[in-house]
């Protein structure tokens, strides 16, 4: 078997100085009652050129090929060579996480560099190494805010992507984290600042909403942040569309940013692995869940990084921990760094750019269903979302997301999405689909 | 002597923001194919930022330069052994990641329409079928993105089996010996923890845990074999104790490596499980993620699996959210999918032999470093190893020195340090896991390095109290870093 590197020679001199006959020896001690008596039921092994044309095959059954327009939380983003090159070397794949600081410099360094790009990015002080995906980070930051504050209650905006509005009350459930939904302005498609109004109370510890929002609408953060604040909670920001964050103000105004970093050069890969963050105000750090990266010195006094803040962390503290977070998203998170250094200042924002211009173009063809500002997704309204999606597919081009499925209300909406990967031929044909 | 290494130069790299200047750039767009739109018109003033103060600006060679030097300063499986135990570092076949990247799957969308998703599906399902094979359990979930993630999910769907039958119990037992994640986990979903002691042979002690069953406890979190590479031998006793005062037991995978094709967790009477794809199924560790912690089930526990579930339906494959008694959601979407790929590919490459072979020599190298090293090193539990073997620093600690300078040490000899201080049962533990990707000639530097360590901390104990010697970086002063945090760059005062 080519991935185990020893020799029957070898093996019988390892075993002889073990002084046993066989590797079967070794799980004598073993009670009979417990072993497998017979050979796993999975094929016999496959050359590399097998597999690559197995999953080849499996790959061509898949879309491949053809346009899209979805978005809802994962974006479609060209994804610059050099990320693939840096994330393939050994040493960044290879290696475990830093423990070891005099030997882990590399990790600890990009780590180092990527929380102060999310800081830069969204406006906050302090940004931890990764989460999982932006959908666990929400309740991570929901969590935290209750440790924070004392309080237990949460409202989270309906405008919050459905699937990370479900892993919360997943979270939630057992945390004694009592959840609430803020409702949406039918006419904005951004949250209903009066349901906030009547719903918020000195019991809520975080109000949380997505901007841009699952809608694409960008929302009314520094109001928000002067409602919870007013209460006395604080406001967790969730960004799903990470390239927004070139053009769109930061939100400087909120307590905790919790967000997902897809369009950062990381491929949709049918919904993972992603990478989410947390990032927040200084004040706070030590109730942020997560590794967290810090600067110091050699006993020669050159700089250096290290894993710090641990006594935040499952494996010292255990069930005090601020999470059970262990395993994050090292490599994922050095594929968005590597991206944001190769787009760097001005290029994050020309691509921001451009993505707002095809989306408006795409926009200014359809019946847009809310009037509120949008970035690169918007709802639009259509008789029958199915039957367009139907003819597009004909033409290999997948559609917009009907919403019918997270919005019983929103039958007639489709989510479309135009980054700088949409073409203006293939956005031309979505338009006359909605004209048939 | 040290053989495996030996200084080279290397360069020095400072961070990019000290690296840019302004007007610099990496990346070339194509041109707009629209009209363009001013952003400020269509988004409104005050929703619009200025420039990102202080981002990168760097040329692509600057940039590759940047990060293939920083690389340099790193240590890896592919340079050598990486003994870390309980963290299973094995060789990562680059066929997977090949495979990871095809068009089809790399590009597939979460939503795009089940019909156009179908080759992604089977190999998930194909997955989750070979793993059920390997953990004799009856069904598998893919959605934990890590085995933390997963932990929380199993210990979700105990308590949700439990409050179906009307009460969820308030507590989870945790043997001594066990990863800090278990505790944690615990905590996050709603239960107390009670530690359990190990015995002499650092096994689960199983008249204690007679005792400590009762009908408040929900679960045993046990990790088998445990984090000294000891076999549970009393396993089916312990599950028969829990099962009679109906508590869950709940396996923690991360040790999956000692018992692939040798036993299965199903068979001796585990309900439910994680395992660690970037374990035992060679998916990268990619310097702290992305893993992937997929868990199994018994029968019992299926109606609690997180939704949604793959289903057979008449044309393939689909998505089935129809399930009242599921858990919901941990993570949107459906899992790790590029890990699950990566798993896939392994257990092809395999087969069933090749991966019940793996274990053998998994089984074989530890064992080999146990009879090389114990001249040297206290091993305090004799128990027989399975994957890993834990030794403690008793000997060195009279002559002052202590595991942790040993694992420094280590690291010049060309070699990534072992798991420092864990687990707690074992005073200065001393925690190697080789994995079965190292050859013997490898093995053999290793207990070479170990061994003439040991003598420098009888004969020159300052050379390795003051270890690493030879790296680019001395050691690092993590207190400080911890006292006075600095987490970010900011521009010097001027």
């Amino acid at each position: 078997m080519r991935y185990l590197p020893k020799s029957e020679i070898e093996r019988r001199e390892m075993l002889s100085a073990l002084g046993v006959e066989s590797r079967e020896s070794l799980f004598a001690h073993l009670p009979a009652e417990v072993r497998l008596n017979r050979p796993l039921d999975i094929p016999a092994g496959k050359s590399e050129y097998e597999i690559i044309d197995q999953f080849r095959a499996r790959g061509a059954e898949c879309a491949d090929g053809y346009a899209s327009f979805l978005g809802a939380g994962v974006y479609r983003h060209y994804r610059p060579v050099l990320v693939d090159t840096v994330v393939s070397r050994s040493e960044f794949l290879t290696s475990y996480t830093p423990y070891q600081a005099e030997i882990s410099q590399g990790t600890l360094t990009t780590i180092f560099e990527f929380q102060t790009m999310i800081c830069q990015l969204t406006g906050m002080e302090v940004a931890n190494a990764s989460m999982y995906d932006g959908s666990t980070a929400v309740p991570e930051a929901a969590m935290m805010a209750m440790r924070l504050t004392g309080r237990d209650r949460v409202l989270v905006a309906r405008t919050v992507h459905p699937e990370y509005r479900e892993v919360l009350a997943t979270y939630a459930r057992h945390q004694g984290m009592p959840i609430a939904e803020v409702d949406y302005a039918r006419e904005t498609g951004a949250l209903d600042l009066a349901d906030l109004e009547q719903k918020i109370d000195g019991e809520t510890a975080a109000v949380i909403i997505q901007s841009p929002n699952f809608f694409g609408v960008i929302e009314d953060v520094p109001r928000v942040a002067e409602i919870a604040h007013r209460h006395g909670a604080l406001l967790i920001f969730v960004f799903a569309e990470a390239v927004s964050l070139g053009l769109l103000e930061p939100p400087r105004d909120a307590d905790i940013v919790a967000g997902e970093l897809q369009s950062f050069a990381i491929s949709p890969s049918y919904g993972g692995p992603f990478a989410g963050i947390i990032a927040t105000k200084e004040k706070f750090m030590r109730q942020m869940p997560g590794r967290i990266v810090g600067e110091t010195k050699d006993t020669r006094g050159n700089r250096a990084f290290c894993l710090t803040l641990a006594a935040r962390e499952q494996h010292i503290r255990r069930e005090k921990a601020t999470s059970n977070i262990c395993t994050n998203q090292a490599l994922v998170a050095l594929m968005a760094t590597v991206f944001m250094t190769v787009y760097g200042k001005q290029g994050l924002r020309e691509l921001a750019e451009q993505n707002l211009a095809k989306a408006h173009y795409l926009a200014g063809k359809l019946r847009q269903r809310f009037s509120g500002p949008f970035f690169n997704e918007f709802v639009a309204s259509a008789k029958s979302p199915e039957a367009i999606n139907e003819s597009l597919l004909e033409r290999k081009i997948i559609g917009g997301l009907p919403l019918a499925r997270f919005y019983p209300e929103l039958g007639d909406g489709m989510l479309f999405c135009a980054t700088e990967m949409s073409r203006r031929e293939e956005m031309d044909l979505v338009a006359e689909a909605f004209g048939q | 002597m040290i053989k495996k290494v030996r200084p080279h130069v290397n360069q020095n790299e400072a961070l990019l923001f000290e690296r840019s200047s302004p007007g610099k750039r990496g990346y070339q767009l194509p041109p707009l194919d629209v009209p363009a739109v001013d952003a400020a018109s269509v988004l409104g003033r005050g929703n619009t930022r200025g420039e990102i103060a202080n981002f990168p600006e760097v040329s692509e060679v600057e940039a590759i330069r940047h990060f293939t030097r920083l690389s340099a300063q790193n240590y890896a499986i592919d340079l050598g052994l990486y003994p870390l135990g309980s963290c299973t570092m094995k060789y990562n076949p680059r066929v997977n990641e090949q495979v990871a990247r095809i068009e089809g799957l790399a590009w597939a969308h979460p939503y795009q329409p089940e019909t156009l998703a179908q080759g992604i599906m089977q190999v998930m399902a194909a997955l989750e079928q070979a793993l059920a094979e390997i953990t004799g359990m009856d069904a598998v979930t893919l959605q934990p993105a890590a085995g933390a993630h997963g932990e929380f999910t199993g210990i979700l769907m105990v308590r949700a089996l439990l409050e179906s039958q009307g009460n969820p119990r308030k507590k989870l037992l945790i043997p001594d010996s066990a990863h800090g994640t278990n505790p944690a986990t615990a905590a996050m979903a709603g239960y107390a923890v009670e530690n359990i002691k190990s015995n002499a042979l650092g096994m689960v002690d199983v008249d204690e845990l007679a005792r400590a069953v009762d009908q408040d406890v929900a679960a045993l979190m046990l990790t088998n074999p445990n984090t000294l590479g000891v076999f549970e031998e009393n396993i089916t006793r312990i599950a028969e104790i829990l099962h009679a005062k109906g508590a869950q037991l709940y396996m923690d995978g991360a040790n999956m490596n000692a018992l692939v094709g040798i036993a299965r967790p199903g068979d001796f009477g585990a309900d439910v499980m994680h395992l660690n794809l970037h374990k035992t199924f060679s998916t990268p560790h990619g310097g702290g993620g992305p893993g992937s912690g997929p868990v199994a089930v018994k029968k019992h526990l299926i109606p609690f699996l997180p939704k949604p579930r793959l289903a057979r339906a008449e044309h393939g494959w689909s998505w089935n959210y129809d399930l009242p008694q599921s858990i919901g959601r941990v993570r949107a979407f459906y899992g790790n999918i590029g890990m699950h790929i990566r798993a896939l590919a392994y257990i092809l490459a395999h087969g069933g032999d090749g991966l019940r072979n793996a274990t053998l020599d998994a089984v074989l190298n530890a064992n080999y470093l146990r009879v090389l090293l114990e001249p040297y090193y206290k091993l305090p539990h004799q128990a027989p190893t399975l994957h890993e073997c834990v030794f403690s620093d008793e000997r060195q600690a009279r002559h002052g020195v202590r595991t942790g300078e040993i694992a420094k040490r280590l690291i010049d000899y060309g070699f990534h340090p072992y798991t420092v201080s864990f687990p707690l049962i074992v005073p200065g533990a001393m925690m190697i896991e080789p994995t079965e990707t190292e050859s013997k000639a490898e093995l053999d530097l290793f207990v070479d390095a170990l061994i003439s360590i040991a003598k420098e901390v009888e004969e020159t104990p300052d050379l390795v109290l003051t270890a690493p010697h030879d790296t680019r970086t001395s050691r690092v002063d993590e207190v400080t870093a911890a006292r006075k945090p600095i987490l970010r760059w900011k521009p010097p005062v001027k």
